[in-house]
């Protein structure tokens, strides 16, 4: 045990001199985009922080902030997972049909959509670590497999929510979705699991490096499984949340947003190494609002959408450009 | 062939299989002309795979290959607008235009130190807004027969297989040109970037250099592969889409490490056509439709874990021994995850 | 020996997890059986629906026949006396996407409807670019935002239901067209007759033209679209009762490349192909160049209203039809919300005439000046910025 603390002795002090250089980078571009969206949005007689304005950046937040969380925890522990967008589709499919729009179910329904991804990530892990295939390879493979399924079973839309679970995807307090407040709840929970436990702890230190946290004692596939059961977690979650908001479940949902690469992009904008042990939640939630305001903004201008596409590519890989700068030891 | 590569010998293995197979699953392979088909169809992939093994194999990843593809027969079918002349500028500027897509990549990737997955992923957005945002949304124009005729048609009534297409050709010219190279000294010294940058950069090696013109040929093999394809079947927004997934599953069915430094581009290759061949063999045994990418998903998995379940363990702590020494440096930047 | 073992594990847990993940859904219907030749029909399968549109297509369309966009098929019309608003208006359009040719043409033709009136003073385009979720974001914040009237054409059939129900409570008029929602809190729902008559009139085409036995081969894009799944459920029922053998329903995902190669397999697996049907037309002409590289007559094909499916047909003499899914739908929605702000009456459900292009018709739609994946169904010919901003 006293080799395991060295470990993460080492780990941390590093964590703690990367993470508020990232993290601050995001949150100030977020602000600027915010004061020059603004601005711009002003100069066309518009606001963009008017009360509907807001709540469509946290409504837009919410869905791919939820993904995040789950790949930030994947990431940080060394492996990513390229099925979360199939998965998405699938979960919100089965929410939708078990729920059958009958209220008595809805416990039912989340449980079931929350075991089937648990089921998927499970799986991904076993394979990563037991396995032993790359987890770009495990996760894309997951990723193929699921599109099959969802392609074979479905024709379409199918299942429904009822008009009560509905209110978890259209309810507010003042301006803020009460959906973004969940996904706030979420993300408390990822950063107090990352941040404060033992868990998290392991996670990070076998995301750094693999090998010296296996010769320190961690149970390097336990925690790899776990981190790809709580993606898969997420990303079920947020296929229950979209349900709510369809009022069905929809086979396309995910893939038709690229939640798969979309989320990879936020946890590298928040600061995350993609070669792991580095990153954190607080800075993912920066870079998903980051891509939500960004996005409100253009709307707002009435920017083309292929014009987006070419913007959003050019600020992720400005963003980790400026990363890597700071990055310490780093050949600058 | 006097040695594999280690971790080359299932794909070849599983290929012969799927080749034998197809003969006996329909009349089309009976003849020799069923092959040359399939080869031909095989072509781009195969070579899109030649250039996603040279990035690689240096520890990185070309996710852009796809919609660089997409952006190539886009721009081809604008410029072109139908008018023959005009082919052969139209082609160099395409070659050319790859080459500088995989320099943008590259130099980001080396000189900023983007890891490249998020480099050429930026470039994937970059490139499918940029194009499409040029031609207001749909493409426009048309394509030539002469530019055509590289992916569709062939030197005919050669004796014993039918029609040669040129596809095919180029498709062996370029092949032959990579596995020759990685022969030589410069070829080694390419899988060592891939293998240990660190050992390489203390010997001298410029290992930035090397990275970087990874990149280019990937660039060089995405337009190619464009070429072929806009020739095999016109102008679509669609060609490249899933491409870059594709073109990495392909490379990885060869044997072909993720994170670089082991691996043959031949094998890499065959991963190409490995696939294509089992998509044939799928749609000739009918098992076709919605549980296609299923069969696929379970076969590349199988794939890599059986390469894996022997090499791969003593292989990551090897690497992570020399990363380990390599203190207080930073990692390989390229690196997705080593766990 | 061991690593063998471990493969086989994978494969197996991995098919597990995917059969699991069936198995809790309880309202499978069992579509999974291919007993059949083509196959069990979809759970969209609606077989009131599909009569209904087999009716109009021969039905009398009310309206003037030059300007198909403004005809309806046995319109309910209802009274919107209570949106009757004086301009200058603003209208307020949640777009799926313009992620494809036919969006493409569709939207172009929208907005150079928009330019035709003066009294629209501000056209707030939100798009979704594709994705369910931004669009009822768009539609939430549409529903705040002033307009005079809100357009929606959904992404995904029946999911934009609850956002457009609260947009619906605002009091604003609320115009649907293209997919449709499941409420009726819409005033207006526009669409031409739909995926039956579509399917229908393609299928019927090779039951006349293809010989008793013949060999036809049904390319779909991808399944799980339900505007898809319609055309594709007609045309399976027209083959079933038909003596026509359907030697292969596949999916192209819409890529040249994937169609050609699937047809290219057909022609070497089946020795011939006697009938090509499509659900959609954007990869008839890599149907139609599978034959010709296979050294073979071009059979009776089905496609639809692109440029460069037309100018083939036109030039190699096919046997050919092209069922339309007429991108001069995108029109109606700005007349018919100019209408209800007026306080004019509209129909309920706004049925639009969906005209097949055959060989009788086919040079009025021919136009090599446009672009290959041009739609010539655009009705656009008249609008002022024709033809430069469809180029």
């Amino acid at each position: 045990m006293t080799a395991l603390d060295a470990s993460t002795a080492t780990a941390v002090p590093r964590r703690k001199l990367q993470m508020p250089g990232s993290t601050a980078t995001v949150y100030l571009a977020l602000g600027l985009t915010l004061v020059v969206g603004s601005l711009l949005v002003a100069e066309r007689g518009g606001t963009l922080l008017d009360q509907p304005g807001i709540t469509k950046i946290l409504t837009l937040c919410t869905a791919l902030g939820l993904v995040a969380i789950g790949q930030t925890i994947a990431i940080v522990a060394g492996s990513l997972d390229l099925s979360v967008a199939h998965l998405i589709g699938l979960t919100s499919l089965v929410t939708a049909e078990v729920m059958a729009g009958q209220n008595g179910r809805i416990v039912l329904a989340v449980a079931a959509a929350l075991g089937v991804a648990a089921l998927v990530g499970a799986v991904n892990g076993l394979v990563v670590t037991k396995l032993k295939v790359n987890p770009f390879i495990a996760t894309l493979g997951m990723a193929l497999v699921l599109q099959g399924v969802l392609e074979h079973r479905y024709t379409g839309p199918a299942g429904e929510t009822t008009r009560d679970f509905q209110r978890l995807g259209y309810d507010r307090v003042g301006p803020v979705p009460v959906s973004f407040l969940v996904m706030l709840g979420v993300a408390a929970l990822a950063w107090w699991l990352l941040a404060r436990t033992r868990t998290g702890h392991h996670i990070y230190a076998v995301g750094g490096d693999a090998e010296i946290a296996r010769v320190s004692g961690v149970r390097v596939s336990r925690t790899v499984i776990t981190a790809h059961v709580l993606c898969a977690l997420a990303a079920g979650a947020t296929g229950i949340f979209l349900a709510s908001r369809l009022g069905a479940g929809a086979p396309y949902v995910g893939t038709d947003a690229s939640y798969d690469l979309q989320s990879i992009a936020a946890v590298v904008l928040g600061g995350a190494l993609l070669a792991g042990g580095r990153g954190g939640v607080i800075g993912t939630i920066g870079g998903v609002m980051l891509l939500a305001c960004l996005d409100t903004t253009f709307d707002d201008l009435g920017v083309d959408p292929f014009l987006k596409d070419v913007v959003r590519g050019s600020v992720i890989i400005v963003a980790v450009a400026l990363y890597a700068r700071r990055k310490p030891g780093g050949r600058t | 062939m006097k040695r594999l590569a280690p971790g080359t010998l299932p794909v070849f293995a599983v290929l012969a299989i799927l080749l034998v197979a197809l003969a006996f699953a329909g009349p089309a392979y009976e003849h020799p002309q069923g092959y040359i088909a399939l080869l031909k169809r095989a072509a781009p992939l195969m070579i899109l795979a030649l250039g996603q093994y040279f990035v690689i194999v240096t520890g990185g990843f070309d996710l852009s290959v796809g919609s660089l593809v997409t952006a190539e027969v886009v721009i081809a079918a604008r410029l072109l607008d139908g008018n023959e002349d005009r082919t052969w500028p139209v082609l160099l500027l395409l070659i050319g235009f790859g080459a500088l897509v995989g320099l943008v990549n590259g130099l980001i990737s080396t000189v900023l130190e983007v890891p490249s997955f998020i480099t050429t992923l930026g470039m994937l957005l970059i490139l499918e807004g940029a194009v499409f945002l040029w031609t207001d949304g749909a493409p426009r124009g048309a394509l030539t027969e002469s530019f055509r005729q590289w992916g569709r048609m062939g030197f005919e009534d050669v004796p014993w297989i039918g029609q040669l297409p040129y596809s095919v050709l180029i498709l062996l010219a370029l092949g032959t040109a990579a596995a020759l190279f990685m022969r030589t000294g410069m070829g080694r010294l390419v899988l060592a970037v891939g293998d240990n940058d660190t050992s390489v950069r203390l010997a001298g090696g410029r290992v930035r250099t090397i990275r970087t013109l990874a990149f280019v040929v990937s660039g060089i093999s995405a337009a190619v592969a464009a070429i072929l394809l806009g020739g095999f079947s016109g102008v679509s927004a669609q060609v490249g889409g899933g491409l870059e997934f594709e073109a990495i599953t392909a490379v990885v069915l060869g044997g072909v490490a993720l994170g670089g430094g082991r691996g043959s581009v031949v094998a890499a290759m065959a991963g190409a056509l490995t696939l294509k061949a089992l998509f044939s063999l799928l749609n000739l045994l009918g098992i076709s439709g919605a549980l296609e990418s299923t069969v696929q998903g379970v076969i590349i998995v199988a794939a890599v874990a059986y390469a894996a379940a022997d090499t791969g363990w003593r292989d990551r702590v090897l690497r992570s021994k020399a990363r380990s020494t390599a203190q207080p440096g930073p990692p390989a930047p390229d690196v997705v995850t080593t766990s | 020996m061991k690593r063998t073992w471990q493969v086989v594990t994978a494969a197996t847990a991995l098919v597990l997890a995917a059969t699991a993940c069936s198995s809790d859904n309880p309202s499978d219907t069992g579509s999974d059986d291919d007993s059949g030749d083509t196959g069990s029909h979809s759970d969209f399968y609606d077989k009131a629906e599909l009569d209904r549109q087999l009716g109009f297509r021969t039905a009398t369309a009310e309206g003037p026949a030059d300007q198909p966009w403004e005809q309806m098929l046995s319109p309910e019309m209802v009274d919107t006396a209570k949106f009757k608003k004086e301009g200058p208006y603003k209208l307020c359009f949640s777009n799926a996407a313009v992620n494809n040719p036919w969006r493409q043409v569709g939207f172009k033709t929208m907005q150079a409807e928009v330019d035709l009136h003066d009294e629209i003073s501000d056209f707030k385009v939100l798009d979704a670019e594709g994705e369910d979720d931004k669009q009822i974001s768009d539609i939430q914040s549409l529903a705040s935002e002033n307009c005079s009237a809100i357009i929606v054409s959904p992404n995904t059939t029946s999911t934009l239901t609850p956002a457009v129900d609260g947009a619906c409570k605002t009091g604003v008029p609320v115009i649907v067209f293209d997919r449709g929602v499941t409420t009726d809190c819409p005033v207006t729902f526009i669409h031409p007759i739909g995926g039956y008559a579509f399917g229908a009139d393609g299928a019927e085409f090779l039951v006349d033209e293809v010989d008793g036995g013949g060999k036809v081969l049904a390319l779909r894009i991808l399944p799980g679209v339900d505007v898809l799944e319609t055309r594709w459920s007609a045309a399976k029922d027209i083959f079933d009762d038909s003596d026509l053998d359907v030697v292969g329903v596949e999916f192209t995902d819409g890529d040249a490349a994937k169609t050609k190669t699937i047809v290219d397999d057909y022609i070497q697996r089946e020795g011939q192909i006697d009938g090509i049907w499509m659900d959609a037309g954007a990869t008839a002409v890599a149907a139609i160049e599978a034959f010709e590289d296979a050294g073979v007559d071009v059979p009776p094909i089905v496609g639809e209203d692109q440029q460069d499916f037309l100018t083939k047909w036109q030039e190699d003499g096919l046997t050919a039809i092209s069922p339309t899914y007429p991108t001069y739908q995108w029109r109606t929605p700005v007349i018919a919300a100019l209408r209800i702000l007026n306080g004019e009456q509209v129909p309920k459900e706004w049925v639009l005439p969906q005209p097949t292009i055959t060989s009788d018709n086919l040079g009025e739609y021919v136009n090599t000046d446009m672009p290959p994946l041009h739609y010539a169904m655009c009705g656009c010919e008249e609008l002022p910025e024709y033809p430069d901003a469809w180029k």
